[in-house]
């Protein structure tokens, strides 16, 4: 059922559309630096903002004096929230909670949080301007990390936490008071007291990952005008038009029908551009001016607005002593920082796939969303998952070793396989956890012979292998228009940020209308134009948009059949479409260009195919967060590296890395490739070196100089992907996403490698050189003092 | 506000001018006065290369240099590399090894790229990641960018195809 892709393989479907490496639609306008990006808008007469932001992390606002910056020659205005205010009586916004103020009102919960806005014609002389304004706080208690905070009954970073409605599967959340804790997901599956009491082994962990940031190279970016009939346009660096339309309407209280959101390329996303960012207080800027408005970030600035969680995570595992788990319970604690932006979807969504691609009986699995005085945490590749899978895979080895079984023979005696239910209840379905193992096991000739070197440069290898599952429930409609001479657009509001996604969805519609994938047009996101989408995230656009985009170009088809089965009064089952005609039994072809003449008696007139697709889903019960489909596809990922260690610095250097991800089917080989290796290398970043640094919640590291991204020398030498494919019944030719596979499993494998080679593990990244050499000194009992 | 000072230069080969201030970028000059939009402020401290230009001839980060400096000067930008009809070798490689995936840095790579080129027509992986470790990429096409160097060095040794002259030539 499943198999390996070769690099350059070109999958035939009925077309050859799909399974073919097209290269990407856009490549030419990227290599000539003419792709459209939002950071390039300008616009006739606009003003840009500049962001006064909070030097506190948590505070009450005793007075803001803007006058000085007002003065300033060239200011056009300086805005705070009492200017929101008169605008919007409640300016709060979010996607899970409505809890982020559109500046701040009174206090303020992190550093960099926005305060005031500076706007003026010149970049610059708004930039100095926000020197001039003055804000007065009186400090209150802050508090920072999540276990802390989730216990703390004085550092209250809300007052009321305000769940949104939203999401179905959250609608049911209360509003709660005097606790940091915005949400709680727990599971509770077979009895694990008793398995704990059966088990021959009992391991205890804790696990931590830190905080890091999605720095897309193009910072996130807003532009915001007024139109002519007092609507507003919004031009956005965005993941998620339709949510931005939906939620700037909503806080103006208007139709839908007076916001119109559009994007362009975005220069990465990762997550940073997920829900609404800028949007709010950039429409807010360009009602209260009638002016339009830029707000551009700068590199620093992206620190303080969105990043990922840091996690704490404890993991408890029974065992037998010839391997089996008999039981396992985790809690994770979830770093949100000062907003909850999506944190109680990570804590829910992700919560549930804490015990890890295992078939154990008794599960029990609390995740709880806390908020700090940090800044916000979002969704950053793999929604949570790399934080969990870097417990449980790290406990994995930790318990092989201990029983002295083999790491990958211990996964796969555990190892879910597809017909058993996972601990949500959910039945596996069409998912390759045992292929990917497989494979991984193979490319890194895991029981072959292994050279661990004996001088001041020891090597290591270590495998992980970690689960997904598609948020759900979401949905994704799309049209397929066949314009008057044939030729074909294709309207989907997914936004291509690198991923690849233009050329996939081209390939789908192509596939089923008999054209070539280079001759369809997608077009980009802009909700006065294209359908609604619920996001761009969470690798669900393959699936769910190319469902949509699928069931559009069918429809499509099937009109165009029926348009000429009534012109040639055949029926319309004895028509078939080849190579972008619809044939007669005769052997007669008509172009759908040749079918819209006849039917309209000149060149004129559309098809319109329209296709909507949203998965079944049932939300986890209250009583014990057990669903049977709780997701409409799960993602498997493995990674293997190959390390050198050097004993005298603590440098891990990673030499050879092994991705393996399953696409379901690959859709486009070559993307689907460089998706893969993408996500290992940002994830291998995460993992080795990134690390945002805090002082009393300020970011000190918050540049590209201190803050360091892998480069061209941090790339393995050896950086081979492997696609399996384990075809999903309900997927688009059977593809599943594949944009956070990668990200899944690395963090572990490095730290199994580390341990393999010295010897030594370690429980929170990222493994840097000191934390190395401080984890190879306890060992040998000659520890370094902390500073 | 400082004074402004007319500023004159060549720019992809035609001559320009445009008035400056003192502290304007060379990125901020090209973007506001010639919507030379491939280049792209991003770090704005020098250190991602996504504003890479060349200053008589020689790659310079655009965030960094002062505007009023390129009186004088050749001014290239990847606007002048190539286009969509005639895609220069460095652009043709980047394509066929699938060197790019979001391409906001995509500009910075081939300009650093075509100038390593120049300098070492045969580069070994070593040479590519410390002549381009000034670049980054985050959707880390790093791997792909190695190979598509390697391409164009193969296009430009086995088919005679030249790089396009780093002062610019008009477009």
């Amino acid at each position: 059922m499943s198999k390996v892709i070769e690099p350059g393989t070109n999958e035939i479907t009925t077309t050859g559309q799909v399974g073919r490496s097209v290269p990407r639609l856009e490549s030419k306008a990227k290599v000539t630096g003419r792709a459209e990006y939002i950071h390039n808008l300008e616009l006739p007469g606009m003003l840009h903002a500049k962001v006064v932001r909070s030097t506190v992390a948590h505070a009450r606002i005793r007075r803001i004096d803007v006058s000085a910056a007002k003065e300033m020659p060239g200011v056009y205005d300086v805005i705070t929230a009492e200017d929101v205010l008169k605008l919007i009586p409640d300016p709060y916004y979010g996607p899970a909670f409505h809890d982020q103020p559109i500046l701040a009102i009174g206090k303020v919960r992190h550093v960099g949080e926005p305060v005031a806005v500076v706007l003026a014609s010149d970049v610059h002389t708004a930039d100095r301007a926000t020197d001039l304004v003055e804000v007065e706080y009186e400090d209150m208690e802050p508090v920072f990390h999540e276990v802390e905070s989730a216990g703390t009954e004085t550092a209250i970073v809300h007052d009321v936490i305000r769940p949104a409605g939203t999401f179905a599967d959250l609608k049911t959340l209360k509003p709660r008071t005097k606790t940091n804790i915005a949400m709680e997901y727990h599971l509770r599956s077979g009895d694990v007291n008793a398995a704990f009491a059966n088990a021959d082994h009992v391991f205890e962990h804790t696990f931590r990952s830190q905080q890091v940031n999605h720095l897309p190279l193009e910072p996130i970016v807003t532009v915001a005008e007024v139109t002519d009939r007092g609507n507003l346009l919004i031009h956005t660096a965005s993941q998620s038009p339709s949510f931005v339309r939906i939620e700037v309407a909503r806080l103006l209280g208007w139709p839908e029908n007076r916001v119109r959101v559009r994007t362009a390329y975005l220069g990465g996303g990762f997550g940073a551009k997920l829900y609404i960012k800028l949007e709010a207080l950039v429409s807010v800027l360009a009602l209260l001016t009638g002016r339009p408005v830029k707000l551009s970030l700068t590199m620093e600035e992206q620190f303080y607005t969105i990043t990922r969680h840091a996690a704490t995570v404890h993991i408890k595992t029974g065992v037998t002593k010839d391997g089996r788990i008999l039981g396992r319970h985790v809690t994770t604690w979830w770093n949100g920082g000062a907003y909850a932006d999506i944190g109680p979807r990570v804590t829910q969504k992700s919560g549930f796939t804490a015990a890890g691609p295992y078939d154990i009986d008794a599960v029990s699995l609390d995740s709880y969303a806390v908020y700090t005085n940090l800044p916000p945490a979002g969704a950053l590749r793999g929604f949570g998952i790399p934080q969990l899978v870097w417990a449980y895979e790290s406990q994995t080895d930790i318990i092989a070793r201990e029983l002295g079984l083999d790491p990958l023979d211990f996964r796969r005696k555990n190892l879910l396989t597809n017909g058993r239910p996972h601990a949500t209840g959910t039945v596996l379905v069409d998912a390759g956890t045992t292929e990917v193992l497989t494979e991984l096991e193979r490319l890194m000739d895991w029981h072959g012979p292994f050279e661990h070197g004996t001088g001041p440069i020891r090597r290591g290898r270590g495998i992980a292998i970690g689960i997904k599952a598609a948020v759900s429930p979401t949905t994704s409609v799309a049209f397929v228009n066949i314009y008057s001479d044939g030729s074909c657009g294709l309207y989907c509001g997914t936004v291509d940020m690198g991923q690849g996604s233009d050329t996939a969805m081209a390939q789908i519609a192509a596939d089923v209308l008999g054209l070539a994938a280079e001759d369809v047009r997608v077009i980009h996101a802009d909700t006065d134009v294209t359908p609604y989408d619920m996001a761009t995230l969470g690798s669900r656009s393959t699936f769910h948009m190319g469902n949509a985009v699928r069931l559009a170009a069918e429809d499509a088809k099937t009109k165009a059949v029926e348009m000429c089965a009534k012109q040639t009064g055949l029926a319309t089952a004895s028509l078939r479409v080849e190579n972008g005609q619809v044939v007669t039994p005769d052997g007669q072809a008509f172009t759908y260009g040749a079918i819209l003449s006849k039917q309209y008696g000149m060149q004129a007139g559309n098809i319109m195919g329209v296709g909507s697709f949203v998965p079944d889903y049932e939300k986890p019960s209250s009583e014990n967060g057990k669903s049977e489909n709780i997701t409409p596809f799960w993602m498997v990922g493995g990674t293997g590296v190959e390390v050198e260690v050097d004993i005298e610095t603590g440098k891990i250097a990673i030499t050879r890395l092994v991705t393996v991800g399953d696409a379901g089917k690959a859709l486009n080989p070559g993307i689907v490739k460089r998706q893969l290796s993408g996500a290992s290398i940002m994830q291998m970043g995460f993992t080795l070196f990134e690390e945002m640094a805090f002082d009393e919640g300020q970011v000190v590291n918050a540049s590209l100089a201190d803050y360091k991204i892998p480069g061209f020398w941090d790339v393995p030498e050896q950086n081979d992907v492997q696609i399996v494919e384990v075809p999903h019944k309900n997927g688009p030719f059977g593809a599943k996403g594949i944009g956070e596979t990668g990200s899944l499993a690395l963090s572990p494998a490095v730290a199994n490698a580390l341990q393999d080679a010295i010897g030594v593990r370690i429980y929170e990244t990222p493994l840097t050189p000191e934390r190395v050499l401080r984890a190879l000194r306890a060992e040998q009992g000659n520890e370094w003092e902390e500073d | 506000m400082t004074e402004k000072q007319v500023i004159r230069f060549r720019l992809n080969g035609r001559p320009v001018e445009i008035a400056v201030e003192s502290h304007e970028s060379l990125v901020d000059v090209l973007r506001r006065g010639f919507q030379m939009y491939s280049v792209r402020e991003s770090c704005g401290q020098g250190l991602c290369g996504c504003c890479t230009v060349y200053v008589n001839g020689t790659a310079v980060s655009g965030c960094l240099y002062l505007a009023v400096l390129v009186d004088d000067c050749d001014v290239m930008t990847v606007e002048g590399q190539g286009s969509f009809d005639a895609l220069s070798i460095v652009q043709q490689a980047f394509i066929e090894r699938e060197a790019f995936q979001c391409g906001f840095c995509t500009p910075g790579m081939v300009m650093m790229a075509t100038q390593l080129l120049q300098e070492h027509p045969l580069p070994t992986d070593e040479e590519i990641r410390h002549y381009m470790s000034g670049n980054l990429c985050r959707c880390a096409a790093y791997t792909e960018i190695i190979a598509a160097v390697h391409r164009a060095s193969e296009l430009m040794k086995e088919h005679g195809l030249t790089l396009p002259a780093s002062t610019g030539s008009a477009v």
